[in-house]
């Protein structure tokens, strides 16, 4: 059931170009994000590597509208998002919230539904449009057998299946999505990658997988500490010498014979070959 | 799509039937109220009452000018209690809330009681600047609980039900000792009213308000049906979806506390309504507020109805206050509410 299929229904609205320029947001006094400056070109997907803490999901909550940025300004189509209503905003972003789950038992194919607000006013009822809507997405993220279930009833990856499809009848013209592959099996990561890259939306991603980065984005951002502090293709992004950089790790990076995307193996500490080779490689960095 | 046709019209006859089951109940516990009391008068004689064929007795007045009004009241009473019990869940996002246990109530208590025993606005008193009072004092209390609860971006149920006592009963505390220093002995005896609810002061006269109020409060929420839905997925959630979180939240405290306090003005505060009947309704409706909001008042009015015909029967001719009837039914169920709510929260962190 988790066959993506295609249908106009779904079909997304023309992808955005976002732009941010020295976006910050700080607590305190504290930088979580300094300075950022990102681009995001219509129908690409761009992807935000870096360690925990970095600043990836405040990044993107400033973008999706949930946190506003201390200094700097983020464009959508060469508009300042800090002009835009939330029910604006939520028409043209669509993202997957980390705490999605609720104390009351909406089904599935309610919460799916939802997605359709931004679109409405808020005293009208769902059309049948919005029915077709609802349920095509059900489909294509392979969750339609699950839509009368109670979405408190789900597994975490249910539910992150449950609210990608959600995203998608938002039609949004932006996706920002924070680690969307949390909680799911291998095949359910691969299938919504390969899902929301395929929708030709303009996509900003935050991704702990450095291998399902490289495979999935156009490009890449890698954060430090709430700085951009390389950015460029996978090739050019993943290297030994910016992994050691970065993450403080060993690595080997080779090209995958099959997918052409690079490939990276950690090396545990010790292991032999691995520090001489974090030595080389800086491309991309700023 | 096969299962979408198959599932639908079950789903939509179910409804039907709840709703038919629940409008039934009430005509038969209205009936009832009319029937059954100090004095029982045959059900034959009250249809011929309602009809304008009155027998010759104290029959009618008794129907008619006593009966009636209170059971039309309880149904509005219950109505409300229960619909803004239901809101207030989805504004806190927890299945705690209620008007009574979050001191929302009490609040509105203490600001009617303050203008009986002042004597502001005279001969206005009563209609008008008493569930003005009342409303002021209930969402003075809604929002103090709110902010106590809220500390620090989150809200723990262990937080908001704590809250909630100590403002109840700090607020009960100032009502009682507001109507014992008085020195009326009349406002003494209308303790039990204010903080555990009565329907034997209704009359026509007092019914107009909170029906209005109620029917122009449950048609409002209803275009609110689909923001109150965002609220139930949390507030990012909400917010990502496109609702001013903010701006919709102050906006529906203030109805819930309106209402609120118009229904408390002409009842006292009756606890456990709007606990008890949004969660046995989601059971059988769902939780998504279009289809949940006209079951609930109506469960909520048979609710009350019915439990105000215990009050004023099960004892003899002694009148036990409503409140004590609910709060009998509400209370164990609230702690069974409490245990598996915890026990949630517990493991989802």
């Amino acid at each position: 059931m988790s066959g993506l299929s295609t249908g106009p229904g779904t079909a997304p609205a023309a992808p955005a170009e976002l732009r941010t320029e020295g976006l910050s947001y700080g607590v305190d006094g504290r930088h979580l994000v300094d300075g950022a400056d990102l681009h995001v070109a219509p129908g690409e997907t761009v992807g935000l590597v870096g360690p925990n803490g970095s600043g990836k999901t405040t990044l993107l909550r400033c973008v999706y509208g949930t946190l506003a940025p201390t200094h700097g300004r983020i464009t959508l189509d060469g508009r300042d998002l800090a002009g835009f209503s939330a029910k604006e905003r939520a028409r043209r972003v669509a993202t997957v919230p980390q705490d999605g789950s609720g104390a009351f038992e909406l089904t599935v194919r309610e919460i799916v539904a939802m997605g359709r607000s931004p679109h409405k006013r808020f005293w009208e009822t769902d059309s049948a449009d919005d029915a077709t809507r609802t349920d095509e997405a059900l489909e294509r993220v392979g969750v339609a057998e699950l839509r009368d279930r109670s979405f408190a009833a789900l597994s975490g990856g249910e539910r992150q299946r449950v609210l990608v499809a959600r995203a998608l009848v938002q039609q949004p013209s932006l996706l920002v999505l924070d680690e969307p592959t949390n909680h799911l099996d291998i095949r359910y990561q691969l299938d919504v990658l390969s899902l929301v890259t395929s929708l030709g939306t303009s996509t900003l991603l935050a991704l702990h997988d450095l291998n399902l980065a490289a495979y999935y984005c156009d490009r890449l951002y890698v954060l430090r500490e709430g700085r951009v502090v390389a950015h460029g293709t996978p090739p050019e992004i993943l290297t030994p010498g910016l992994l050691a950089d970065v993450y403080g790790v060993a690595a080997e990076v080779s090209t995958h014979p099959v997918t052409g995307a690079p490939t990276v193996v950690y090396l545990p500490p010790g292991a032999a070959g691995g520090r001489s080779a974090a030595a080389s490689g800086t491309a991309g960095r700023q | 799509m096969t299962c979408k046709t198959a599932a639908a019209p079950p789903r939509r006859l179910r409804y039907t039937l709840v709703l038919a089951v629940l409008a039934a109940a009430l005509l038969a516990a209205g009936l009832a109220g009319l029937v059954l009391g100090s004095v029982r008068i045959p059900p034959g004689d009250v249809l011929r009452i309602l009809t304008g064929d009155a027998p010759a007795g104290p029959f009618p007045t008794i129907v008619l000018d006593v009966r009636l009004p209170r059971v039309l009241l309880g149904a509005v009473v219950g109505a409300g209690l229960a619909v803004i019990g239901t809101v207030l869940q989805a504004l806190v996002r927890n299945p705690l809330a209620d008007p009574f246990l979050l001191g929302v109530s009490s609040g509105a208590s203490t600001g009617a009681v303050m203008v009986v025993v002042l004597g502001v606005g005279g001969g206005l008193a009563t209609t008008v600047s008493m569930p003005l009072a009342a409303f002021a004092g209930s969402l003075g209390a809604l929002i103090a609980v709110y902010a106590l609860a809220r500390r620090g971006g989150t809200m723990t149920t262990g937080r908001l039900v704590l809250a909630g006592v100590a403002v109840q009963y700090i607020l009960s505390a100032l009502t009682s000792l507001v109507l014992v220093t008085s020195a009326q002995a009349e406002h003494l005896r209308s303790i039990m009213f204010w903080t555990l609810g009565g329907l034997g002061q209704a009359r026509w006269h007092t019914l107009w308000l909170p029906a209005l109020v109620l029917l122009a409060g449950l048609a409002l929420l209803l275009t609110l049906a689909r923001p109150l839905d965002l609220l139930l997925v949390g507030e990012e959630g909400a917010t990502v979806l496109g609702l001013d979180t903010g701006r919709f939240r102050a906006a529906v405290f203030v109805l819930a506390s309106l209402v609120t306090g118009v229904l408390v003005a002409a009842s006292g505060s009756i606890g456990f309504v709007g606990l008890l009947v949004p969660h046995a309704v989601r059971m059988l409706v769902g939780a998504s507020h279009r289809a949940l909001l006209p079951v609930v008042a109506l469960a909520g009015a048979v609710f009350v109805v019915l439990a105000d015909l215990l009050a004023r029967t099960v004892a003899g001719s002694q009148e036990i206050p409503v409140g004590v009837i609910t709060a009998l039914a509400g209370g164990p169920f609230f702690l069974w509410l409490l245990r598996r709510t915890t026990r949630t929260e517990g493991i989802t962190g």
